[in-house]
C-alpha cells in the first residue's frame, strides 16, 4: 500500500508541464539556448582558428631561414657566396632557395612618379625555386621562369602589388624598376612564413647582376630540413654557411611566428567563456523564475496530486524534472546553434570547421547543471505546500 | 468494522488566523455507511473531511483510517493511504485541462506505480460506469459541469478505494444534474465502500443513510449516533 511513482511516469509528468505551457517554456529554454550557443561558438571558433594555424605550423615547421647578420660593432656582414652550395651539401636539407637584396633601386608605376615614392617596396633577386621552397602560391600570372633569366621581368609580392595598384595582369603591365621598365609576369599570394617577400619586387639573379648592378652574395637563404632533424640542422647552419664568422649569421624558424599567433588567437577565449557563463547564469535565473511562478499557479494541481496519493517528494521530482528538461531542451538547441555559428565563422575565415568532441558535451552538461540548480528551489517550494491549503487555491 | 474514526479530534490554525475550525469531535463511521456532513459555512465541515482524508493533521486528538492512527504516520505512509484507500471528489472538480478525460481518470492510479496501459484500461472501465466512455478523448473544457463531475467521480473510484470523500460535489451544479451526481455517488457505496459527502443541500443529505450536523466546529446532531 505504498505511494509509488514510476520513473517513466515522472519523466512524462516533467514533459507534460512543458507541453502544457509551450510559449513560456520555449522562451525560457531560449535563454539557455543563447547562452549555450555562445559558449559552444566561442570554443568552436577558437578551436577552428587554432586548427588552421596548427595545420600551417605543421607544414611550415621545417622551414628555416638564414640571414646576413651584423658584427658586434654593427657592420653588416654579407653571407659568403659559397653559403648556398655549402648548405645544399648538408644531408637532411631538402629544398634551398636564396634571395639577394638589390640596394639603391626603387620600383615605381612609371618614370613620372617621383623617385622618393618607393612605397616601401624592396627589390630582391630570387631563384625560380622560391615559390616551391616557401610553399608560396602564385595569385596571378606565373613566377619568374626561363625568360626572366635574360630579360627584364618582375614578379610582385602581395603587398607590393597592392601598393603599386596592380591587381590584374595584362600583356603590357609594367613597372619602372631601376631606370627601365620591367614586365610584370606574376603576383604572389601572401607568404605567412616570409612576410619580407610580400613587400618585394622579385627579379632573377642574372638580370639583377647585369641590369641592376647586384654583386653576387645572397642576403637570405630559405631551406627545408627533414622534419625530424630541424633542430640539428639549425645548430650546424651558421658554421656551414659562414665558417669564418658563424656568429654573424642569423638562423630563424619562421613557424615561431605562427606559434605566437596561436597564443594570440586563443588569448580572449577565457574572457568570452566567462561572458558566456554569465549569460548562462541569467538563463538559469530565468528558468528558476518561471518555475517559481509555475508552482504558484499550479497550487491546485499540486493539491490534487497530493490527494491522489503523491508524496511531497513526487511533487518535488515533477517540478525538478520539468526545470531540468527545459534547460536540456535549451542546451540541445544551443549546441546546434553554436555549431552552426562555428561553421559560418569558419567559412568566413576560411578555416577548417573543428569542434572538439568535448565542446557539445560540455554545453549539454552545463545546461543540465543549470536546470538542476534552477529547479531545486521551486521543487522544494512545491513539496512544502500543505495539501489542504494547496487545494483551496483558485484554479 | 470501523472505516473512519475521530477521537476528540480538533484543528486550530495558528495566528494570524487563530481560528478553531474543529473542536473535540468524536465520530466513527462503519464500513459501507453513507454519511452526509451538513452545517452552515465555517462550521468545520471541510476541515473534518481534510482530517479524515489525511490532507491535514489534527492539532489534538486522533484520526483513525481503516484502523490506523494517522496522526503519527509520516508523509510517505499518509500518501500511501490516499493512493490506495481514499478517493476524493471536489466541488470545483480539479480536472487537469491539458489531459484528456481518459488520462484525467487514469491519473487516479498514477501514484500506485501501476503501468500506463493498466491505468488507461481501468480508467476506461470507470468511465463506462459513469457513462462517459464516449467522451474519453475530450478535454475537460469541452464537457458540461455534470460531465466534469462525473469524470472526477470516475477518477476517485478508478482504484476502487474503501473510502470516498466528497466535498460539496453538487455545489457548482444545477439541481437536476446534482441529483444525478448524488445518485452516482450513493450508488458507489457497497458492503466495502464508505461514502462521506459534505453538502448544503437537504435533498443530498436525505439520499444518505446518516446525517452528521456541525456547528462552530462541534457535532450538534448525528442521526446515526448510538
Amino acid at each position: 500500500m505504498r505511494s509509488r511513482l514510476q520513473a517513466v511516469d515522472a519523466a512524462a509528468l516533467g514533459a507534460l508541464g512543458i507541453q502544457a505551457r509551450r510559449v513560456r517554456s520555449a522562451l525560457s529554454a531560449l535563454g539557455i539556448a543563447v547562452a549555450i550557443a555562445a559558449l559552444v561558438a566561442v570554443l568552436g571558433i577558437a578551436a577552428s582558428a587554432k586548427a588552421d594555424l596548427l595545420a600551417q605550423l605543421g607544414a611550415e615547421g621545417n622551414l628555416l631561414t638564414l640571414a646576413a647578420g651584423q658584427t658586434f660593432s654593427g657592420n653588416a656582414v654579407p653571407l659568403p657566396t659559397t653559403a648556398e652550395a655549402m648548405i645544399r651539401a648538408v644531408p637532411p636539407v631538402g629544398e634551398v632557395t636564396a634571395v639577394a637584396n638589390v640596394s639603391g633601386v626603387t620600383v615605381r608605376r612609371s618614370a613620372a612618379v617621383p623617385a622618393i615614392n618607393t612605397g616601401g617596396i624592396t627589390v630582391l633577386a630570387a631563384q625560380p625555386s622560391l615559390p616551391h621552397t616557401l610553399s608560396a602560391t602564385v595569385l596571378r600570372g606565373r613566377f619568374l621562369g626561363g625568360v626572366a633569366q635574360r630579360y627584364p621581368e618582375v614578379a610582385l609580392g602581395y603587398s607590393a602589388a597592392q601598393n603599386l595598384g596592380i591587381s590584374v595582369l595584362g600583356p603590357t603591365t609594367q613597372v619602372y624598376l631601376g631606370g627601365q621598365y620591367f614586365a610584370v609576369v606574376g603576383i604572389l599570394a601572401p607568404v605567412d612564413v616570409a612576410p619580407e617577400i610580400d613587400d618585394a619586387a622579385l627579379v632573377s639573379f642574372p638580370v639583377a647582376q647585369s641590369l641592376l648592378g647586384l654583386d653576387s652574395a645572397p642576403s637570405r637563404i630559405y631551406l627545408r630540413a627533414d622534419p625530424d632533424q630541424v633542430a640539428a640542422v639549425a645548430a650546424v647552419l651558421p658554421f656551414t654557411a659562414s665558417p669564418e664568422q658563424p656568429e654573424a649569421v642569423e638562423v630563424r624558424r619562421p613557424s615561431d611566428v605562427l606559434v605566437a599567433r596561436v597564443a594570440a588567437k586563443t588569448a580572449f577565449v577565457g574572457l568570452f567563456l566567462a561572458l558566456g557563463a554569465v549569460a548562462l547564469l541569467v538563463g538559469g535565473v530565468g528558468i528558476a523564475n518561471i518555475m517559481v511562478i509555475s508552482v504558484l499557479e499550479r497550487r491546485a494541481e499540486i493539491g490534487l496530486r497530493r490527494s491522489l496519493g503523491a508524496r511531497s517528494r513526487h511533487v518535488a521530482v515533477q517540478f525538478f524534472l520539468e526545470s531540468t528538461a527545459l534547460a536540456l531542451i535549451g542546451g540541445v538547441l544551443g549546441v546546434a546553434l553554436g555549431i552552426l555559428a562555428t561553421a559560418v565563422a569558419a567559412r568566413i575565415g576560411h578555416n577548417p570547421v573543428t569542434i572538439p568532441l568535448y565542446v557539445p558535451f560540455t554545453g549539454l552538461g552545463a545546461a543540465a547543471a543549470v536546470g538542476v540548480l534552477a529547479g531545486v528551489y521551486p521543487a522544494a517550494r512545491a513539496a512544502r505546500l500543505a495539501p489542504a491549503q494547496a487545494l483551496r487555491a483558485i484554479t | 468494522m470501523i472505516a473512519l474514526e475521530l477521537r476528540g479530534a480538533g484543528k486550530a490554525y495558528p495566528p494570524p488566523t487563530a481560528v478553531t475550525a474543529l473542536a473535540d469531535v468524536t465520530l466513527s463511521v462503519a464500513t459501507g455507511e453513507t454519511v452526509a456532513i451538513t452545517g452552515p459555512s465555517g462550521s468545520g465541515k471541510s476541515t473534518l473531511l481534510n482530517l479524515l482524508g489525511t490532507l491535514e493533521r489534527p492539532s489534538c486528538g486522533a484520526v483513525f483510517v481503516a484502523g490506523t492512527d494517522t496522526s503519527r504516520l509520516p508523509d510517505r505512509a499518509l500518501s500511501g493511504l490516499r493512493a490506495w484507500r481514499i478517493g476524493f471528489v471536489f466541488q470545483d472538480f480539479h480536472l487537469l485541462e491539458h489531459l484528456t478525460v481518459l488520462d484525467n481518470v487514469a491519473t487516479g492510479l498514477l501514484y500506485r506505480g501501476v503501468s500506463a496501459g493498466r491505468r488507461r484500461a481501468a480508467a476506461l472501465q470507470a468511465l463506462e460506469r459513469v457513462g462517459l466512455a464516449a467522451r474519453r478523448a475530450h478535454r475537460p473544457s469541452q464537457l458540461s459541469g455534470g460531465e466534469r463531475q462525473r469524470t472526477a467521480i470516475a477518477r476517485a473510484v478508478v482504484g476502487e478505494p474503501d473510502i470516498v470523500l466528497a466535498d460539496e460535489p453538487t455545489g457548482n451544479l444545477d439541481s437536476s444534474t446534482g441529483a444525478e451526481i448524488i445518485g452516482l455517488i450513493a450508488g458507489l457505496a457497497g458492503p466495502r465502500t464508505t461514502v462521506l459527502v459534505i453538502t448544503h443541500d437537504t435533498t443530498v443529505a436525505a439520499a444518505m443513510a446518516r446525517e452528521v450536523r456541525l456547528r462552530d466546529g462541534r457535532v450538534v446532531a448525528d442521526t446515526g449516533a448510538t
